[in-house]
């Protein structure tokens, strides 16, 4: 920090340390020398921020809880000093107070342990692309299941979730989606007598 | 002697053709989507409720008493035949489980494992009905506050026992106790955290809850690390028990059925623990612990009783107080609750048919999964070779059919992929999955029970604990929270000598263990 800081200051005072890239700390000697050891303490100190992330959101969730809490009237019928309020109030505390530790165990070095299984690989990171042609998929299916029908959204989002997951024999997927849509749909409306959306098919299944 | 008479009577209805047909569905259902990877009971149980919509409840929970044992069992197939097991309750039984079917015995190992769970099944489903009648006598003295004590009791055990940080139990914990106050507040009829959303006013549908944790959170996350190497699945061959497996099986099975059903009885969150304490049992009894590692049947036998042993008797509190111990007792409370029917002392006299309908069906569907396990072994591994995004897909598909079911809305299903998302965060960031699903299910109870105590007691807080159950119960409390950080202060105040010693080993191989699930059951 402090040798970047040094080159960059004078020539761009404006931009905030640590921001320092390209044409400014570029050409200068020194300069690319640090970048290596820079970047990845950049990628050790990401790791450490998404699981500050999970700190923010309990902390969200607990001001959300207090908030909403305070906000409600106290019922004229109860007695004492339990009402309405206690029980989000308590567990807005007690989220509020798990944030402030997991800030402590993240800052001493403590990570979460990611869930294993059968099917995963821990060895790389997550996929995004992958999640998002599958929450692509699901939406989807909630966006059109009352539109088109769940034959028709219920096909999509097997054969979204097979894209995703890497298979590319189309005609067959197609046809299994198919096939596994209108078999649910005949299953739930026959056997079940629960009437899924029919849409578009209407009158022809 | 009394739950052996109306044991009788529970047989007389589920015995009946079309209740049989629906225990041997369950059981059928049940292992067939608890064997596929990744799918486990508490998951199982979620994507068939849809299933029993239309059912009356006595069949609908016949065919869970199947679905139960079923998809239980289901995981340990898994276990045994792939190398990675996907539950907390099967870790210990793949150790040596895997190990001997490697060695070409895979055959052996799950038939050891069917008969002990039959076995473990049988008399643990047994003392429950000897037990629950007994404890519902003891129940229905318990008042607010020391159902409000025994609640606490099971949040604080299942966040503290389970898991390597408790800081990220509570932490979950707490999202599920958030999320289970979603509604209108039943005493004072004010919405609370809907955020002026109509769909939320009734609270978030238990449903959509437990698809959207268990089956669309794993799907995604899953999806996200997906295995591209193909799985080392090993072949079954024909070889059958040996004479010397019944001879090394039989005591394993009784003495994990022991260990197993007490264990599960109490709120002390799952069958992680009994497992291990049964595996470390018999490698210290075996004639021959040498074999221990190598694929010892001991090693399969008594883990795999005390994991069912324990599934049964996890079903006393749930009957009898209404206080599930693990995920799948819990999806199967918001069963219950979907039905309009809150499990507690009262359950047995108000809904006797159902409970001991319930009971006999176990029976049951422990002995159709018997004769269906046994020949069709080979027919279950074949099941582990689909092609994994069939698997996710069919996983997503039936989860968005159950979740639009439920309410016949769109708006479940933003809902479901919304709490999926947060499933998949929980996964990556070491948040246990079972606490949030038992705050989010028991939390709205627990908060009833506090206030009819409180308001009992006119508003004086001594209300919560002016019984003496109910201050035994904080004592125990207690002493989960600070008893293990006193102990390894002691521990190391004791100096660092031997840290490869035996008690501390035993430690290194359950904390393993928690590594590989930390959603037991899922």
């Amino acid at each position: 920090m402090t040798p970047a800081n040094g080159s960059t200051g004078p020539a761009a005072p404006e931009v905030p340390p640590g921001r320092a890239t390209g044409g400014v700390a570029g050409p200068a000697g020194p300069g690319g020398s640090d970048r290596l050891p820079d970047s990845t303490r950049d990628a050790s100190a990401k790791k450490d921020y998404s699981e500050y992330g999970v700190a923010v959101l309990l902390l969200a969730l607990g001001i959300w809880a207090i908030v909403d809490a305070v906000g409600l009237a106290d019922a004229s019928t109860a007695r004492g000093p339990i009402g309405p309020k206690t029980v989000p109030i308590a567990v807005g505390l007690l989220l509020v107070a798990m944030a402030i530790l997991l800030v402590i165990d993240v800052a001493r070095g403590g990570r979460g342990e990611q869930e294993g299984g059968e099917d995963v690989d821990l060895s790389h990171g997550s996929d995004w692309r992958t999640i998002g042609l599958l929450a692509g998929a699901f939406a989807a299916n909630a966006l059109l299941i009352e539109r088109v029908g769940w034959p028709l959204s219920g096909a999509i989002l097997f054969f979204g979730t097979t894209y995703a997951l890497g298979s590319r024999s189309y005609i067959r997927n197609v046809i299994i989606s198919v096939i596994m849509s209108v078999g649910t749909w005949y299953l739930f409306y026959a056997g079940l007598g629960i009437k899924l959306p029919a849409g578009l098919l209407k009158g022809i299944l | 002697m009394d739950g052996i008479n109306s044991l009788i009577e529970g047989f007389a209805t589920a015995l009946t053709p079309i209740n049989l047909l629906y225990a041997f569905l369950g059981v059928l259902l049940g292992t067939a989507i608890g064997v596929l990877p990744g799918i486990g009971p508490a998951m199982t149980i979620a994507l068939l409720l849809p299933l029993t919509y239309t059912l009356e409840p006595t069949q609908a929970f016949i065919m869970f008493a199947g679905i139960y044992y079923g998809g239980m069992y289901g995981g340990s197939t898994t276990s045994i035949l792939l190398n990675t097991p996907g539950e907390s309750a099967s870790v210990i039984t793949a150790i040596e489980g895997n190990l001997m079917a490697k060695k070409g015995r895979g055959a052996a190992a799950l038939a050891t494992a069917a008969i002990g769970s039959f076995i473990a099944g049988t008399i643990g489903t047994l003392g429950l009905a000897l037990l629950a009648p007994v404890i519902v006598d003891l129940a229905v003295q318990m008042g607010a506050p020391d159902y409000f004590a025994v609640m606490v009791l099971a949040f604080v055990a299942v966040t503290t026992v389970l898991g390597s940080s408790k800081i990220r139990g509570f932490a979950s914990l707490g999202i599920g106790l958030l999320i289970g106050t979603i509604g209108i507040d039943p005493t004072s009829g004010q919405q609370r955290l809907t955020l002026g959303i109509p769909e939320l006013a009734d609270g978030i549908d238990v449903v959509v809850v437990a698809v959207g944790l268990f089956a669309v959170g794993e799907a995604l996350w899953v999806a996200a690390h997906l295995r591209r190497s193909s799985l080392d699945i090993v072949h079954v061959d024909g070889a059958r028990m040996t004479r010397d497996d019944w001879r090394r099986s039989w005591k394993p099975w009784l003495r994990g059925t022991a260990i197993g059903f007490p264990f599960g009885a109490i709120p002390a969150g799952g069958a992680e623990i009994p497992t291990f304490l049964s595996y470390a049992t018999e490698k210290k009894l075996a004639k021959n612990p040498e074999d221990f590692g190598k694929g010892a049947i001991e090693g399969v036998a008594g883990p795999e009783a005390t994991n069912n042993a324990s599934a049964a008797g996890g079903l006393v509190p749930l009957l009898t107080l209404g206080i599930p111990t693990t995920a799948t007792a819990a999806v199967m409370l918001g069963a219950f609750q979907g039905y309009g029917i809150q499990p507690g002392p009262r359950l047995l006299d108000t809904q006797p048919e159902l409970v001991w309908g319930l009971i006999a069906s176990l029976f049951i569907g422990n002995a159709i999964l018997l004769g269906l396990n046994l020949p069709l072994a080979t027919v279950w591994a074949r099941l582990l070779r689909i092609p994994r995004p069939y698997l996710y897909a069919g996983i997503l598909f039936f989860a968005s059919i159950g979740a639009y079911a439920a309410n016949n809305s769109t708006f479940d299903l933003w809902l479901l992929l919304i709490i999926g998302v947060l499933g998949f965060f929980m996964r990556r960031y070491g948040l246990p999955i079972v606490p949030a699903i038992i705050g989010i299910i028991l939390g709205p109870v627990a908060e009833e029970q506090m206030r009819r105590a409180l308001q009992i007691s006119d508003g004086e807080l001594s209300g919560l604990y002016n019984t003496a159950f109910s201050q035994i119960v904080y004592v125990i409390i207690a002493l989960l929270l600070v008893g293990p950080p006193i102990a390894r202060l002691v521990r190391n105040r004791r100096g660092g000598k031997g840290t490869g010693s035996g008690p501390d080993a035993g430690h290194d191989a359950l904390a393993g263990a928690h590594a590989h699930a930390n959603a037991e059951g899922v």
